[in-house]
């Protein structure tokens, strides 16, 4: 049996991943919560970005299930013993691009090594060449295939089963929406076809289309080839990239977590009760703001990193370790940048205390705490998901730099960051090895964009002053 | 007609849309009408209905990108401006057609002096510089009747007021020397003193110069003063065009008959005032009838499905209406047909609800570091009055003096400085928190915008509970739905619109939303703080009926505070007169309009536009502006103003001479003292 591992982070995720689906639930029997959402989805654009971005979490997601695999019984099964590596559902499926390592930096689609090497031949002379690679594109050997024509074929291949697979599910949709609507499936179909269904239904099938098709190149491609090529200890750096999802995730939404409590609690206050209140928050952020905030991550992670090596009873593995690393960053970015949403929110309650529904409710009698609760915070809310929505990307940024200036994440953990920290190097050898750089980007810009795109459908649909007209 | 000079502006069968597709909208549906040299043409209708919009696609500034014309000509003298290039509009824009905008506040840049402001536009048509520009900038600064001109130029746009922004606006279009000014409601956002004066100025630079005026607005009274011609608009066309004599004597177009019955009057005070039942319909379907036969009273069947031609009607004007046009099986016009006047019954017992003494209501102004009390704004400075049950006192006055401020501290919303408010037997002032809280169902606000006075995520139905909740009345959630419902029908809203968010509504919706709220806790006293200065004329007599009808039935006392003294005329039964937070004269409503002693009051009546064209009467003209409340002027505040004043005014505020039904604080009226 696989002795489960769940580590805080995990815990963490998997109870935020219980919270949205609780109100997901709960939102779908309230019209008026319900429709908001619906209007976001309904946008083109925004229908398209939340396919990526849950193509995003549902890896992330499956990254965080971890567990430690049982070893070889060696004698006569006593206690199972569980080997060190703790492994996520996603190592498990990702399978031969864990394992296949090669020995050192080679090229996307490459069959031989990036450097030349001195090989020793049969005969026992020498030769500068570049080594064949232990996996990439091995199977071509013998098989009198050219690996242009083997890339051809495979990605022709993908293209087949997406077509097949995004037909399935256009009829499959179809059928659905037509057996709810009480039509035909062939109308359905056509009216998805020309874009006249209210859900932007040919938008959503095309990404995911798009998403199938990414799945199943890297299936067909990527089990034999490395598609984005190795980094310095011959790692795969697609594998390397799909890992660090789960890393900037966490980055991006816990820390809005630690920060949100702080910047809603204190802002409202501040600006609704004014008086010394408000100038003792106003003192706080001021002080914390004046403070340079990588000063203030890198004295808490130089910390923790000493509590973390007095104690090391406490950390089974290293993934635990770099787990902690990685909760208290989020900590204590959440802790430095709670500031900037506080004095919008600040601004904000000040200028609706004054509004004439605020004076109305008082003038009702309403108390303190059901003004803030009924009237405030649900008019503050559109900054606030704004903000996280915004924030979500700057800190998955934020992340990448903080590694590179090493106060980041563990130097062992996948991360976007450490990428780019190790590609400092790479991008100075001669001849340039860009592939690291080029797929943490690639990867963090995809996210990035898709989250910018989607808080923009998001504040247009929570604002109701644009849904007046 | 008898003038056959060319058309200087000719708009012919102008139509745009805003949006693509199946939700574009047609805000301006084949709009012709042709303006004069020298004539002012007046463009009337309620808002939404495409009046600004015709003006912008003249101009050729329709929002963009959304907005485009489709189809039509503007001929500008013989040129067709539709066809320039926008190169070509530029020369135009300024130069030939300037425009003055309804918010004097937004229309200047705050960051230039407003002498630079104008020199812009005479570098740009008239390529003047230095000395020549500079002087010419004078020259436009005292046209718009700017005194101490060399000084103003220097300034910066927030150190003027609304009246003296307007005037610098028009100072700007008139640098072009246009020969067509668009004034889009020049006036609404100002006072009416200040109104008269912009007005007045207006009429005074068309006999100067010639030039011709589009004049957009809302107002029937300023129709009558100021327009040779009117054309009413509907629904983004053109409903009704006439001659200003023939249309304030004879409207023909149903609809300009219903702006007219629905403006409140002190004759109509004992029926209900005309409404026009329903909202513009939306512009974005295609018509197949008449647009206004949903709310007409005139209409038969046939109107529904035969589009109304422009018909040339007796008066030599012409109306969009079937009526208009003989048609066989038309049915009689029906008597108009006013609902029945509710019952009035008189529950003025005499006794004071609401008895205030001496209010007092200062704003410290901090200044420096340690914010240090530097002075106060003197918002209200000494007010007494009361309101017996079942009664309305209107406090009318001018922006900034303090109308509003006397409103709330009546309720305390803000806790006043000094003085009494008692309401019934108890002291408000000097009730804590809690026992104020508890309180709080007996008097009741309405807002002047229904709008921002709803919590814009909550639904109604919350919105109008929430009282109840908050004064643990109304009994179980069951019990308390039963009653919001049951508040709906009695404002005239349908009960299923409980779960619907504010934004929906249209104006005068969400003002009777507004309304229930204050009914759901049962309150005695009611104070409105203009609760129709942001509605449509249509609408607001919707409004002033419901709070006649609840008055009626349920002896609610209103404090009525507005600057609209029609409202006044047909709503209050005293009025108080307030300047610069001090009550200068306060009376029965009939002697106070028919009879007013103040100056002021007098200067504020004769404000007013009237439409009765040939009432011959005579403006006062106040000069200058209300002085800032932080400073008051020693003496009389009004003294600076006034035309009669006199040494004494200017050393001793005067105390209440007259009756003591009808005091009045000026000298003028010390010969005949009562005390």
């Amino acid at each position: 049996m696989i002795k489960p591992v769940l580590l805080w982070t995990d815990t963490l995720i998997f109870l935020l991943t219980l919270l949205v689906l609780a109100f997901a639930f709960y939102a779908r029997s309230k019209p008026h919560l319900r429709e908001p959402w619906a209007r976001v989805v309904q946008g083109r654009i925004a229908a398209a970005c939340s396919m990526v971005l849950l193509a995003f979490v549902l890896t992330g997601l499956l990254d965080s299930m971890h567990f430690r695999a049982p070893l070889k019984d060696a004698g006569n099964g006593t206690d199972t013993h569980y080997a060190v590596e703790v492994l996520s559902v996603l190592d498990v499926l990702a399978g031969p691009l864990r394992t296949q390592e090669e020995k050192t930096y080679s090229a996307p689609f490459a069959t031989h090594l990036y450097a030349r090497e001195t090989i020793e031949q049969d005969d026992g002379s020498t030769l500068r060449a570049y080594p064949a690679l232990r996996y990439g594109g091995s199977h071509l050997q013998g098989s009198g295939l050219d690996r242009s024509q083997d890339i051809l074929q495979r990605s022709l291949q993908a293209v087949a089963e997406t077509i097949l697979i995004g037909a399935l599910l256009l009829l499959l949709t179809a059928a659905l929406l037509a057996r709810r609507g009480g039509t035909t499936t062939a109308v359905m179909l056509r009216k998805i076809a020309s874009g006249q269904t209210q859900m932007p239904w040919r938008t959503i099938l095309a990404t995911l289309s798009l998403l199938v098709l990414c799945i199943l190149l890297a299936m067909h491609l990527a089990t034999v080839y490395h598609v984005l090529g190795t980094d310095k200890v011959g790692k795969d750096v697609f594998y390397l990239s799909l890992k660090s999802i789960r890393t900037g995730l966490l980055i991006g939404t816990l820390t809005t977590l630690v920060m949100l409590p702080f910047a809603i609690f204190m802002g409202i206050i501040a600006g609704y009760a004014r008086g010394w209140i408000d100038d003792v928050v106003q003192y706080i952020y001021t002080t914390l703001n004046s403070i340079p905030h990588v000063l203030l991550i890198a004295a808490a992670i130089l910390m923790l990193q000493v509590y973390i090596n007095n104690h090391p009873e406490l950390f089974e593995t290293t993934v635990e370790r770099a787990d902690i690393r990685l909760l208290f960053l989020c900590i204590i970015l959440g802790v430095t940048s709670w500031t900037g949403l506080c004095r919008l929110l600040r601004g904000e309650s000040m200028k609706l205390r004054e509004s004439e529904y605020i004076q109305a409710a008082v003038s009702f009698g309403v108390s303190h705490a059901r003004i803030i609760t009924r009237h405030i915070l649900p008019n503050v809310m559109h900054i606030v998901l704004i903000t996280v929505v915004l924030d979500f990307s700057g800190l998955v940024l934020a992340e990448a730099v903080l590694s590179y200036v090493g106060v980041g994440v563990d130097p062992t953990m996948n991360s976007w960051g450490n990428m780019i920290n190790g590609a400092r190097l790479e991008m100075a050898r001669e001849p340039v090895v860009w592939w690291s750089l080029l797929s943490a980007f690639l990867f963090m810009f995809t996210l990035v964009l898709a989250a910018n795109l989607f808080s923009d459908a998001v504040r247009d649909a929570f604002d109701p002053r644009t849904r007046a007209r | 007609m008898n003038d056959m000079k060319p058309p200087l502006l000719r708009v012919e069968n102008i139509s745009v849309q805003l949006g693509q597709g199946s939700r574009a909208i047609r805000p301006v549906d084949e709009v012709s009408f042709s303006i004069r040299p020298g004539e002012t043409f007046a463009l009337l209708g309620e808002s939404g209905c495409g009046k600004s919009m015709t003006a912008l696609a003249i101009l050729r500034l329709l929002p963009q990108p959304i907005g485009r014309i489709t189809g039509g000509r503007v001929w500008l003298g013989d040129e067709d401006i539709t066809a320039l290039p926008e190169s070509g509009m530029r020369r135009v824009r300024g130069r030939r057609i300037a425009m003055i905008f309804q918010e004097p506040m937004t229309s200047l840049n705050p960051v230039l002096t407003v002498g630079d402001q104008i020199a812009e536009v005479l570098r740009q048509h008239h390529a003047m510089k230095g000395r020549v520009a500079a002087d010419r900038v004078l020259e436009l600064l005292d046209a718009v009747g700017i005194p101490d001109a060399r000084r103003r130029k220097g300034e910066y746009p927030h150190q003027l007021s609304g009246g003296m922004k307007q005037r610098i606006m028009i100072a700007i279009a008139l640098a072009g020397e246009p020969d067509l000014l668009i004034a889009d409601e020049p006036t609404t956002a100002l006072d009416v003193t200040i109104q008269a004066q912009v007005l007045e100025l207006l009429q005074k630079l068309q006999q100067d110069t010639g030039m011709a005026i589009l004049l957009i607005t809302h107002d029937l009274g300023i129709v009558a003063g100021m327009a040779d011609r009117v054309a009413v608009m509907y629904a983004g066309q053109l409903v009704e065009e006439a001659d200003r004599e023939n249309f304030f004597r004879d409207p023909r177009h149903p609809y300009s008959r219903k702006l007219f019955e629905s403006l409140p009057d002190v004759r109509k005070r004992e029926q209900a005032l005309a409404t026009i039942p329903g909202t513009v319909p939306p512009l974005n379907v295609v018509f197949t009838g008449c647009r206004f036969v949903d709310r007409c009273e005139a209409g038969w069947d046939y109107c529904r499905d035969h589009v109304p031609a422009w018909n040339t009607v007796a008066n030599g004007g012409h109306a969009r209406c079937h009526r208009e046009a003989d048609h066989p099986g038309m049915p009689p016009l029906r008597e108009a047909l006013l609902p029945i006047p509710a019952p009035f019954v008189n529950q003025q017992d005499g006794k004071a609800l609401l008895q205030v003494d001496d209010l007092k209501v200062h704003f410290p102004i901090h200044r420096g570091v340690f914010r240090r009390v530097a002075g106060h704004v003197y918002a209200v400075d000494g007010i007494s009055l009361q309101i017996p049950r079942g009664s309305t006192l209107a406090l009318v006055g001018e922006s900034g003096c303090g109308k509003t401020t006397v409103g709330k501290g009546i309720l305390q919303l803000i806790r006043p400085t000094a003085g009494s408010v008692q309401f019934g037997a108890t002291e408000l002032t000097r009730l804590s928190g809690s026992e104020l809280r508890r309180l709080r169902a007996k008097f009741q606000f309405i807002f002047q915008d229904p709008y921002s006075s709803m919590n814009p995520r909550m639904m109604v139905g919350d919105i109008v509970e929430e009282g109840m909740i908050a004064q643990g009345i109304g009994g179980t959630r069951e019990q308390r739905r039963s009653r919001v419902e049951q508040l709906f029908a009695q404002v005239g809203l349908s009960a299923d619109i409980v779960q619907r968010y504010p934004h929906e509504f249209s104006g005068g919706q969400r003002q009777r939303i507004c309304i229930a709220r204050a009914l759901a806790v049962d309150p005695q006293l009611v104070i409105c703080d203009e609760p129709t200065s942001a509605l449509d004329v249509s609408v607001q007599a919707q409004i002033l009926n419901l709070l006649k009808q609840l008055q009626n039935t349920l002896g609610l006392s209103y404090l009525f505070i507005t600057h609209n003294l029609s409202v006044v005329s047909y709503l209050a039964d005293r009025v108080a007169v307030m300047y610069l937070g001090r009550i200068v004269e306060e009376g029965p409503v009939g002697e106070i309009l028919e009879n007013p002693q103040h100056p002021y009051t007098r200067a504020l009546l004769s404000a007013v536009p009237q439409i009765d064209v040939d009432s011959g009467r005579e403006i006062i003209r106040l000069t200058g502006d209300l002085p800032s409340p932080a400073n008051p002027p020693a003496g009389c505040h009004f003294h600076p103003r006034c035309a009669q004043a006199m040494p004494q005014c200017r050393q001793t505020y005067p105390p209440a001479f007259g009756t003591e039904l009808h005091p009045v604080r000026c000298f003028l009226y010390a010969g005949n003292v009562s005390q």
